[in-house]
């Protein structure tokens, strides 16, 4: 076991109880599995595959604290924060660390029996429906699910019942704050049942007096035969933020699931997607976007499998790298034996601002079968010369015409997104997140130069 | 207006302009025309401040300014546009997003506020009938899937927007059908007022029935080495340009 990992298996052994008795039986059921399999564990270390910019050993040896005992924050983040993304008509959840929170009647306006609560709460009501779920998606030899799992107390619990089709988005904010150094950690179960529809947006934000701060996150999305799911990530963090994420996605026959992974603002953070076709006749729309500045890291790793054919996977991901940030693309499409009819695109680009800015990038493609029509391609480059100059021609300077064509690089990015809405304030963030300025802070109370370029 | 003077350039180390005379004035149309690799579109980079090319020797004043001290935006604001021979392709920047940055851009060099909605939408609307451009083609990107034609068009299209001093109009016939030819070089025509000049690159003739040049000069070898009236360019057109190649003793 790594010394790393040692202190979080001493806390979890002294404060068993306590994790225990704030959480519910169907979560503290999977504890000492995870304990198991984290004593076997060896950490990557930065730099080895799949782990190119990502420190595990040095980000989890941090002397993070958790807030086992659940004590309420001092502050009530609802009252003081804003999230960039207002004014949408969407129902409005928020998840303060890993405590769910309603806002107004948020629920009224969604159909009934949708269910969109703390995941604890659902798991003590209803043990066996979340025992289906919980933790049977994500595989505990991937270190952030472990030990996500050693030590998750609550989270989030979404539902829709089959055949329900929710016409407003179901908005859920995310904020991590408290004290400094601490951990939070949250699990987000999505059960989509047959035929159902859904569009979710997270937006994950930081407290802006919050330091050093990690958000340990394990979700798991099961969208049934015949279900829509459209999930989009939007972080908005912090420079003081570790996010390590975790997604994994199962798709029964002719699902339809959209995942957009949006990072703004962030300190150091590693996005994980792991889907699965489990029947054919499904499509899974996979992108993302980063804008790295500074010494801001964001790592990306995708692994898609096919296992079934008559399927199809389009991926995009497109970062901007500037400064001495780092980036990285890992990315997998798997296509089993008997997958046929199987089509992947899989496409990473990357515009490089500086010498000391970093791109890691690995497509890959592994193809068992025949009959499939895959392609996978990775471009990283600086802003074409000739395009500034015909700008600059027309007489934007030269300032104004990189940021027009910074924004122009993440157009196809934003266009995936179908909340109305969404996609312009996006634009608009992205543009002013290029512009070296915050959107989110005019619509928020909290001085914040953590959210600053 | 424009006054160069033994200008000399390079590109990657190689010296392509070697000492360019040239004076433009007020309600002048000049033609610039020579053999390929002449150093012509050269000229027009380094004369709209293309900074891949070095300027290695010479001057270029524009109204009494150092032209070469000026980034290309300065340029553009105070008069000189660049009509690209090969317009480039801006995807996921759409044409009025564009032709908006480029219209405040130039007000604010002048001090005045941005433009209001209502009246740059107008004049757009006027602007594109000049050149019977597409209102389809504004909400598109910059360039993108453009035919030839409609590229060539859309710089006039910016040219008529930003109604520059100085038009340098580089090879602006290549890749023109007839129709396209006289649309384009009607727009010119119709851009044309007693304040300001154009010069035409071009390598023939043809577009030089349509864009009446008051000089002809002959660009080889990085120099201009004959100057003289309409008549020249027909001469070129019979003779080729051999004739020249056999005048300075080369064959």
């Amino acid at each position: 076991m790594e010394n790393s990992l040692r202190q979080y298996i001493d806390l979890y052994r002294a404060n068993g109880e306590d994790l225990d008795s704030r959480s519910a039986p169907v979560i503290n059921a999977l504890r000492r599995d995870a304990c198991r399999r984290l004593e076997e564990m060896t950490l990557p270390a930065a730099g080895t595959e799949n782990y190119e910019v990502t420190d595990l050993p040095g980000i989890l040896g941090h002397d993070y604290g958790l807030n086992v005992r659940r004590v309420p924050l001092a502050v009530d983040p609802a009252e003081s924060f804003r999230c960039g993304v207002p004014r949408m008509s969407t129902a409005l959840f928020m998840l303060v660390n890993d405590r769910f929170g309603r806002i107004g009647d948020s629920e009224s306006v969604l159909p009934v029996g949708v269910e969109v609560c703390g995941l604890a709460d659902m798991a003590r009501r209803c043990p066996e429906r979340v025992a289906d779920y919980y933790g049977r998606l994500a595989d505990m030899a991937n270190p952030i699910v472990a030990l996500s799992t050693l030590l998750a107390q609550d989270g989030v619990w979404i539902r829709i019942p089959a055949g329900v089709k929710v016409e407003r988005p179901v908005q859920l904010v995310e904020i991590l704050g408290g004290a400094d150094n601490l951990m939070a950690v949250r699990r987000v179960v999505i059960v989509a049942e047959p035929g159902s529809e859904v569009r979710i947006l997270v937006c994950d934000h930081t407290l802006p007096s919050a330091r050093d701060m990690m958000a340990l996150q394990t979700i798991e999305i099961y969208a049934a035969e015949n279900s829509r799911v459209e999930l989009y990530d939007l972080e908005e963090s912090s420079e003081g933020t570790h996010r390590l994420s975790s997604l994994w996605l199962r798709q029964e026959k002719d699902s339809h699931v959209t995942l957009n992974g949006l990072t703004i603002y962030n300190g150091v953070t590693r996005n994980e997607y792991h889907t699965v076709f489990a029947a054919p006749g499904s499509t899974l729309h996979l992108s993302g976007m980063g804008i790295a500045d500074r010494e801001r890291v964001i790592d990306t790793y995708s692994h898609v499998d096919h296992q079934y054919g008559h399927c199809s996977t389009e991926e995009l991901f497109k970062f901007s790298v500037d400064d001495k940030a780092r980036c990285a693309f890992t990315g997998m499409v798997k296509v089993a034996h008997g997958a046929e009819k199987t089509e992947a695109s899989q496409t990473n680009r990357n515009l490089i601002g500086s010498h000391e800015a970093r791109m890691h990038s690995k497509p890959q493609l592994e193809i068992y079968n025949d009959d499939v029509r895959c392609s996978h391609g990775s471009a990283t480059g600086r802003l074409d010369e000739m395009q500034l100059f015909y700008m600059r021609t027309r007489g934007l300077d030269e300032s104004e015409a990189r940021l027009l064509l910074k924004q122009a690089f993440m157009a196809d990015v934003i266009d995936k997104v179908a909340i109305p809405g969404l996609r312009e304030r996006l634009i608009y963030m992205v543009e002013r997140r290029f512009a070296g300025e915050s959107a989110g802070c005019h619509d928020c109370n909290s001085e914040c130069p953590g959210l600053r370029g | 207006m424009l006054k160069v003077t033994d200008l000399h350039a390079e590109i990657n180390g190689k010296e392509i302009l070697k000492g360019i005379n040239l004076e433009v004035r007020p309600g002048e149309v000049h033609a610039i025309m020579g053999p390929n690799g002449s150093g012509k579109s050269t000229l027009s980079m380094v004369l709209a401040g293309n900074p891949a090319y070095t300027v290695t020797g010479g001057t270029a004043e524009f109204y009494g300014k150092d032209l070469l001290a000026m980034p290309p935006e300065v340029r553009s604001h105070e008069g000189v546009f660049l009509g690209f021979q090969y317009p480039v392709e801006i995807p996921g920047v759409s044409m009025m997003n564009f032709m908006r940055a480029a219209v405040n851009a130039r007000r604010k060099y002048f001090g005045e506020p941005p433009m209001g909605a209502a009246d740059f939408l107008k004049l757009m609307r006027d602007k594109r009938a000049v050149v019977e451009l597409d209102t389809k083609l504004a909400s598109r990107s910059v360039n993108e899937g453009f035919s030839g034609g409609e590229k060539k068009r859309n710089e006039i299209f910016q040219m008529a927007v930003l109604e520059p001093r100085l038009s340098i109009l580089d090879e602006t016939d290549s890749g023109l059908d007839i129709d396209a030819l006289r649309i384009v070089a009607e727009g010119v025509n119709k851009l044309k007022t007693a304040d300001n000049a154009t010069i035409v690159i071009t390598h023939y003739q043809r577009l030089l029935d349509y864009i009446k040049p008051d000089v002809v000069h002959i660009l080889y070898k990085g120099r201009i080495v004959k100057t003289a009236g309409p008549e020249l360019a027909l001469e070129l057109e019979e003779r080729g340009y051999d004739w020249i190649k056999k005048e300075l003793g080369e064959e």
